[in-house]
């Protein structure tokens, strides 16, 4: 959505000059292109057997992938599933009206939102077994994802309930209904519709950062294309480094690109059933449409 | 306690590293996110897609790769560069197609109007950017924007994981080299973070107020 306003159509000499910047954009564009083909040729990187490596199930390395992806998506759905139960938990307890659970479940969540995943994954990977507690790198790292996506989806999941308008709870008391039917009977269904943009962008978050299993070892994408180079190295010296890497990489995108997708597909349908809705206010107001890194 | 204390170097070392990166990548952010929103609402399609290609594929990349691909990618086109500036460069690099969402989103809140009232002033798209739109777009941004700038902070940590001696690496190194105090190290880790991310949180906040327009 760009603002059209900020322009006129444009005439003709600013389409010429519009044209001769972006050939000159382009040519620019392509010559870093052609230097980094150029370059890796030179190296010898784009010989096509170097290639074939990835798609030749001989070598063992396709299936070794696709494992790598399985064992990276089983975190990612355990997460996901963990840290959504254990949001939505957190974020009624933040509103309650108890304050004995109102003031620890705040203190939680801001304590996970506030230290680095990272950090977490390595308290759960590196500090734990000292108390006598081992985790498998599996644990400890969806231990992580779950402790830290938790809060921030608690946040998430408070917005959402509190953008819901003032009357709908009153409504929902002046019927009679308890604290929680007022909730899932009335806030919750609606909140879930406005921040399910946001909810899913969070989630496309929580893929993304399964790749830190990397850092302790965990068998997913990354590690598997590490471990292959150093077999493959030990076998024929670097030559398929790159090749691995690139791979590795480029599967971790495409799968991020289709989540991303299905959040952007469920933007629009929400923001269609919000024009009907009568308490129309954008529900991009929350998210503010980035999401964090 | 006393652990801290006897380790209080590596520590302030760590912290330093840690901080520089932030602010050396904040630094990268900033500019170049700003550019690229600028070039995302543009009257110059190329640019356009050029940017929306950059914000989508850096968006859709788990910033591990892209520290990946930085530190061990770029020498296979014989550029080697050290741990330090692959890791400003992939943390900078990361976070400016979030600030550039960021920014976008500001723009696109400043209401119509006003871009309209610019052009009917007779404003060049420059100067209604400059002039009008901006400076409104940014005091929206300021929560957002705040909120991607602190994530970044704690997005560094992934350096430990490529020979950047950054906070988060104390943990690993530390706990496995001593029998040391456990506790006092996380804790140790964890202030340092909160040194850097608390009162950025409440800069934030302060400027926010100072700024917001009610609407």
């Amino acid at each position: 959505m760009t603002t059209p306003v900020l322009f006129d159509v444009q005439g003709p000499r600013a389409r010429a000059r519009a044209r001769v910047g972006s050939a000159i954009g382009a040519v620019l564009v392509l010559a870093i292109i052609v230097f980094v083909l150029l370059r890796l040729g030179g190296n010898g990187q784009l010989e096509p057997e170097r290639w074939a490596i990835l798609f030749d199930p001989a070598s063992g390395v396709p299936q070794a992938l696709g494992r790598a992806l399985v064992r990276t998506l089983q975190v990612a759905a355990v997460a996901m599933v963990l840290a959504t139960l254990l949001g939505l938990l957190l974020a009624v307890g933040r509103l309650s009206d108890h304050r004995w659970v109102r003031v620890p479940v705040s203190a939680v969540i801001e304590f996970f939102r506030a230290i680095p995943l990272l950090v977490v994954i390595f308290a759960l990977y590196f500090v734990l077994p000292k108390y006598g507690v081992r985790l498998s790198t599996f644990t400890a790292l969806t231990g992580g994802l779950v402790l830290y996506n938790m809060a921030v989806l608690a946040e998430i999941f408070r917005a959402g309930i509190l953008s819901i308008d003032k009357g709908q709870r009153e409504a929902g008391f002046g019927l009679g209904l308890r604290k929680s039917q007022v909730m899932t009977l009335i806030l919750l269904p609606q909140a879930t519709r406005r921040m399910l943009p946001v909810l899913v962008a969070q989630l496309v978050v929580l893929l993304k950062d399964t790749s830190l299993g990397f850092i302790i070892s965990y068998l997913e994408l990354l590690r598997q294309a590490r471990g292959l180079v150093e077999y493959f190295n030990s076998l024929f010296g670097d030559r398929y480094t790159f090749q691995l890497y690139v791979a590795a990489g480029l599967i971790y995108i495409l799968i991020n690109v289709l989540l991303s997708m299905l959040a952007r597909y469920t933007e629009r349908r929400t923001n269609r059933a919000g024009r009907k809705a009568v308490t129309a206010e954008p529900a991009d107001q929350m998210g503010a449409g980035a999401g964090a890194p | 306690m006393q652990f801290l204390i006897d380790n209080f170097d590596l520590f302030w070392d760590a912290f330093l590293t840690t901080l520089s990166l932030s602010l050396l990548a904040c630094l990268v952010a900033l500019v170049l996110g700003t550019l690229l929103a600028a070039m995302r609402v543009s009257p110059i399609a190329p640019l356009r897609g050029l940017a929306t290609f950059y914000v989508e594929t850096f968006r859709n990349t788990p910033l591990t790769v892209v520290f990946f691909f930085m530190i061990f990618g770029l020498p296979q086109i014989d550029f080697v560069i050290g741990f330090f500036t692959g890791a400003v460069l992939s943390v900078g690099l990361y976070t400016a197609a979030f600030v550039c969402e960021a920014l976008r989103s500001g723009i696109n809140s400043v209401s119509p109007g006003q871009a309209e009232a610019a052009r009917a002033l007779g404003l060049t798209f420059g100067q209604s950017l400059r002039e009008v739109v901006l400076p409104q777009a940014f005091r929206t941004v300021v929560p957002p924007l705040g909120n991607v700038l602190i994530a970044m902070v704690k997005n560094t940590s992934i350096a430990a994981g490529f020979s950047v001696s950054e906070l988060s690496s104390l943990l690993p190194r530390l706990v496995n080299a001593s029998a040391g105090d456990l506790t006092a190290i996380l804790v140790g880790v964890v202030v340092g973070y909160m040194i850097i991310t608390l009162p950025s949180a409440l800069a934030v906040h302060r400027i926010e107020r100072r700024v917001a327009i009610l609407r």
